[in-house]
């Protein structure tokens, strides 16, 4: 569908979020922007949400808290309760004390790998994945921004100066991919 | 631009360009080796061969073979366990704690840091493991139903605890790790002309295409995981300390313990970092990454948690004469004026003493005595474990049982073979993995960097109020002009 893409490459992070900006104020939609880091402050200049991920790093963590202390129970309490020293251990309130290492410790791993895992499935990075960078320079030094010029008001001709004026080196087509 | 004080030193020398941070973090993995590293490897490997040969003779003749007793019962494996722990708290440290502290310095250590803290801890879990005698059921550790009756494992047990600690620890650590070598596996991917090269790093950066949505995920990915190995980090050595603080022996039985063996861990790990980075910025030839700046600042850390250790110490002998209990009192008089007074004078002299040095800038500045002191530290840290284990048991409540614990060849190799296996896997990681987060350190060249600093005071500093363009064209909006 994606006949043909602009490709405008920078590479200072700083003129790409001012690029950003006054594409985004002129109506332009940004399609992508591709990076070798993280530039701090382009996701208000091209429209991009806040993520959300660290919601699921609640939920698995809630998640792995209460399966730790559902297993305790279970295991200490219901099961097999142990005298262990004559030491009040027979309820799940007298015991929950010694239980607290390991209700963290399961919070902690539920925790941090469903969202390293929640990271790598909705950003489609997995082992074998092709990437999708349009060019191999923006993991060394440039920075890209990408445009659909049939999603545009602006005719192509008009984005190009834009793109240029905006502080673009070099401005590249896709070939029909 | 988001600019720092010109006064503040820069953390990347020279004039570097985001290319040049590429080709120089690349160099090692694209370059040969020189016969430096062949021959450092061939010793590693020779080492850990020897260790796994040590480990196949202990697990076919049993536990007898290491020089324990019936008095002192937990000795040399138990020392190495909680050394090698306490060695990789420095990475989770400098990766997580300096995250959330915003310190820049992290950016350039913390790759190699990490991949320290993974290779320490396998060498931590060997010795557990190994110390079960019956390696094969290490698995009843683990809380599963089992056939003989609906017994479970114990979870009013820190050793249980420490089961749950270690491997959360390792298997965070390695997430967290890998996480961030994305990106940078996706660098090296993206510049492979060889076809064989390219596909492993391919599957290695998991098809990653920095997209502003990956990036944007990718960073609070980081924060949050830096949020929860920070606690993490500080409950594996409490939790170890545990081990020791939960039980009845004299002198382990204190509630100094975690906040002392969490200083002590983090004060040995930035030893073992210094031991490993001072050699590897020269020979993978990182000297404009991993600066003079960078090794003060570790420096400071290890002042700081070594006079942490240092007052742990000393209050426990103080709180060992106010308690007023005769076998407290003992087994610390016996630890300093006993038969293993060495080791007692061995662990103050290197942890207590020594580093107070650091507080001459010379001290903290020199690289060889850096070099010099992070061996003397890590030697200290581990008498430190030697003096809490061996002289607390060896001389127990009845003295008819007294007696002295003698390492067997099998203690000495399995301790070499474990050092055999962290170098080894440490040397294969120098060659095949971007050893300094190439993405991070190129998010504060514009920042940091020698040249663009040199360039920004050039340009009037912060007088121009903060924005200042580079190159004359793109004008910054009143929205667009300050981050972070």
């Amino acid at each position: 569908m994606n006949k043909s893409l602009i490709y405008a490459v920078f590479s200072d992070p700083d003129v790409t979020v001012s690029a950003g900006y006054s594409l985004t104020k002129a109506g332009v939609k940004i399609n992508n922007v591709y990076s070798p880091f993280p530039i701090h402050g382009i996701d208000p200049a091209i429209g991009l949400k806040p993520t959300r991920i660290s919601v699921a790093a609640f939920v698995f963590g809630a998640t792995g808290l209460s399966l730790a202390l559902l297993m305790m129970w279970y295991m200490m309490i219901y099961d097999w309760p142990m005298n262990i020293g004559g030491k009040p251990s027979f309820g799940l309130m007298q015991n929950i004390p010694a239980f607290v290492p390991v209700l963290f410790e399961c919070t902690v791993l539920c925790g941090a790998h469903g969202m390293i895992w929640t990271f790598f499935f909705i950003s489609d990075i997995l082992p074998g994945k092709e990437a999708k960078n349009p060019d191999p320079r923006t993991t060394d030094d440039k920075i890209i921004i990408e445009i659909d010029p049939a999603m545009q008001k602006q005719s192509e001709g008009d984005l190009i100066d834009m793109l240029k004026h905006a502080g673009a080196e070099e401005i590249n087509r896709s070939q029909n991919h | 631009m988001h600019g720092e004080s010109i006064y503040r030193k820069p953390l990347i020398l020279g004039d570097k360009t985001y290319h040049q941070i590429t080709e120089d973090i690349c160099a090692p993995i694209e370059g040969r080796a020189n016969k430096l590293w062949y021959l450092v490897f061939t010793m590693a490997a020779i080492a850990a061969l020897w260790g796994v040969g040590c480990i196949s003779y202990l697990i076919g003749n049993g536990i007898g073979t290491w020089g324990l007793n019936r008095t002192v019962n937990w000795a040399w494996d138990i020392t190495n366990f909680v050394w090698w722990v306490g060695i990789g708290h420095a990475g989770t440290l400098i990766s997580a704690v300096l995250l959330l502290f915003r310190q820049r310095w992290r950016m350039a250590v913390n790759r190699s840091a990490e991949a320290m803290t993974i290779f320490a801890v396998v060498c931590a879990g060997l010795f557990p493991l190994m110390h079960m005698g019956r390696i094969w059921v290490g698995y009843w550790t683990l809380p599963l139903p089992n056939q003989f009756g609906s017994l479970w494992v114990n979870f009013n047990s820190p050793l249980l605890w420490d089961v749950f600690a270690i491997s959360t620890y390792f298997s965070v650590s390695l997430g967290f790790w890998y996480t961030g070598l994305i990106p940078d596996f996706a660098m090296v991917r993206d510049r492979q002309s060889v076809k064989w090269m390219r596909n492993i790093y391919k599957i290695t950066s998991f098809g990653w295409s920095g997209t502003a949505k990956q990036w944007q995920r990718f960073e609070e990915v980081s924060l949050v995981l830096a949020g929860m190995s920070t606690p993490l980090v500080l409950s594996v050595h409490t939790i170890v300390s545990f081990d020791f603080a939960t039980s009845v022996i004299p002198g382990w039985h204190t509630t100094i313990f975690p906040p002392y063996f969490v200083a002590g861990a983090i004060f040995s790990g930035f030893a073992m970092v210094l031991t490993l980075l001072l050699v590897m910025r020269k020979v993978l030839k990182l000297e404009d990454y991993i600066t003079i700046g960078h090794v003060e600042s570790m420096n400071k850390v290890i002042i700081t948690t070594g006079s942490i250790v240092g007052v742990a110490y000393i209050t426990e002998l103080f709180v060992a004469w106010y308690s007023g209990v005769m076998y407290e009192q003992y087994a610390f008089l016996n630890r300093a004026t006993g038969p293993y007074l060495w080791a007692y004078w061995i662990m103050m002299g290197c942890n207590v003493i020594s580093p107070q040095v650091f507080w001459i800038k010379w001290a903290r500045t020199n690289l060889i005595f850096t070099f010099f002191m992070s061996l003397v530290i890590n030697v200290g840290m581990w008498f430190e474990r030697f003096v809490i284990i061996v002289t607390s048991l060896h001389r127990d409540y009845l003295p008819s049982s007294w007696t002295m614990f003698y390492p067997t060849w099998v203690d000495v190799g399995i301790f070499v073979g474990t050092l055999g296996i962290f170098f080894t896997l440490f040397l294969l990681f120098s060659r095949t993995f971007p050893v300094i987060a190439a993405a991070e350190l190129k998010s504060i060249l514009k920042i940091s960097g020698e040249g663009q600093k040199r360039e920004f005071a050039a340009h009037g500093g912060f007088e121009h109020g903060h924005g200042h363009d580079d190159h004359g064209h793109a004008h910054h909006t009143s929205e667009g002009g300050h981050h972070e």
